[in-house]
């Protein structure tokens, strides 16, 4: 499989060969996590801060088998519900040591997990202040996405569905819109449950897209990943290619010169 | 003394440096990030920084996560 090295994906000022970037929940060890990701060709992977259990540290570590060296390590704040909260956990994540990006979510709802966008704003204006690279993830919401590329978001990353819900791209109009104003990337972040999802969100024209659930939560998710990774690619071509326009009635495919009478 | 680490009452002994009890509980070696008191320690200062008695400290790592 070759990927066009002519359209590389850039966000922040780093250049990526693949537009799917990928979060590393959910899978059943460290292993499977690895081969996923490298069925998946993504070159960015998500990852959360958390307690070390100081009882038993356990001897291996995530960034054992993904290694910061190879992958953009985007430490998101999942399991915020503050705005203070998100900014300590973004700088936690940063003294830790693996650079200065941060997937911001500032959670607004347990029971849907949609972004408290108020709060998403105020914790990014603090982080971009502070020199991060902020990745927000906020509604399919023109209007917070335009507040959140104001205040410096490095991109802007709108659900497609809620998170972990797999209904695909619920709002493929207000995507339309955010991509039709945004001079920052656009990343679909959550949502997709297939890759035909993946596809379409490239289709529509989105730089990326970002996902956890659909690869991990597979029955088979090394093979799902893989899956991914293709229909990342061909929406992405598909979008470059230029789809035909929709029409009602049929246009014949083969010339109606030289038919037999 | 008694801290309290990653929400948990534990007894260390008096003067115990952070880098002393990343070395305890076999941290050396992972990317971690640790707070007392709700201010970030910064990597340089954990041979100097010692612990009070009543601290509350954080020690953080990455796990899987979307």
């Amino acid at each position: 499989m070759t990927i066009d090295m002519t359209d590389p994906f850039e966000l922040a000022g780093k250049r990526f060969r693949s537009r799917l970037i990928v979060g590393t929940g959910k899978y059943r060890d460290f292993t499977e996590t690895t081969h996923a990701v490298e069925a998946s060709g993504a070159e960015i992977v998500t990852v959360a801060v958390r307690r070390v259990n100081i009882t038993d540290p356990g001897k291996e570590n995530l960034l054992d088998f993904l290694k910061p060296s190879r992958y953009t390590i985007l430490p998101n704040t999942a399991g915020c519900y503050t705005a203070d909260d998100a900014v300590r956990t973004a700088r936690l994540a940063r003294e830790a040591g693996v650079g200065n990006w941060v997937k911001l979510e500032v959670i607004g709802d347990q029971k849907t997990l949609f972004p408290d966008v108020p709060a998403t704003l105020e914790a990014a204006r603090v982080l971009v202040r502070e020199g991060f690279v902020v990745l927000p993830y906020i509604n399919d919401d023109p209007i917070a996405a335009k507040k959140l590329e104001e205040v410096g978001c490095a991109a802007v990353m709108p659900l497609a569905a809620p998170i972990g819900s797999g209904l695909g791209i619920r709002n493929p109009y207000n995507v339309r819109i955010i991509l039709e104003q945004s001079r920052v990337p656009v990343i679909v972040d959550a949502g997709v449950g297939t890759a035909s999802d993946a596809a379409v969100a490239m289709e529509l024209g989105c730089d990326a897209v970002l996902m956890n659930t659909a690869i991990a939560g597979a029955k088979d998710p090394v093979l799902m990943a893989q899956a991914m990774r293709q229909a990342v690619e061909a929406g992405r071509n598909a979008f470059r290619a230029g789809r035909i326009p929709r029409k009602l009635y049929a246009t014949a495919s083969s010339p109606l010169d030289g038919v037999l009478e | 003394m008694h801290v309290i680490i990653n929400g948990d009452l534990q007894v260390v002994h008096d003067g115990l440096t952070i880098a002393e009890l990343i070395a305890q509980l076999g941290l050396n070696q992972r990317r971690i990030a640790v707070e007392i008191n709700r201010e970030i320690i910064a990597r340089e200062h954990y041979p100097q920084r010692r612990l009070n008695d009543g601290d509350a400290v954080e020690i953080v790592h990455f796990i899987g996560g979307g």
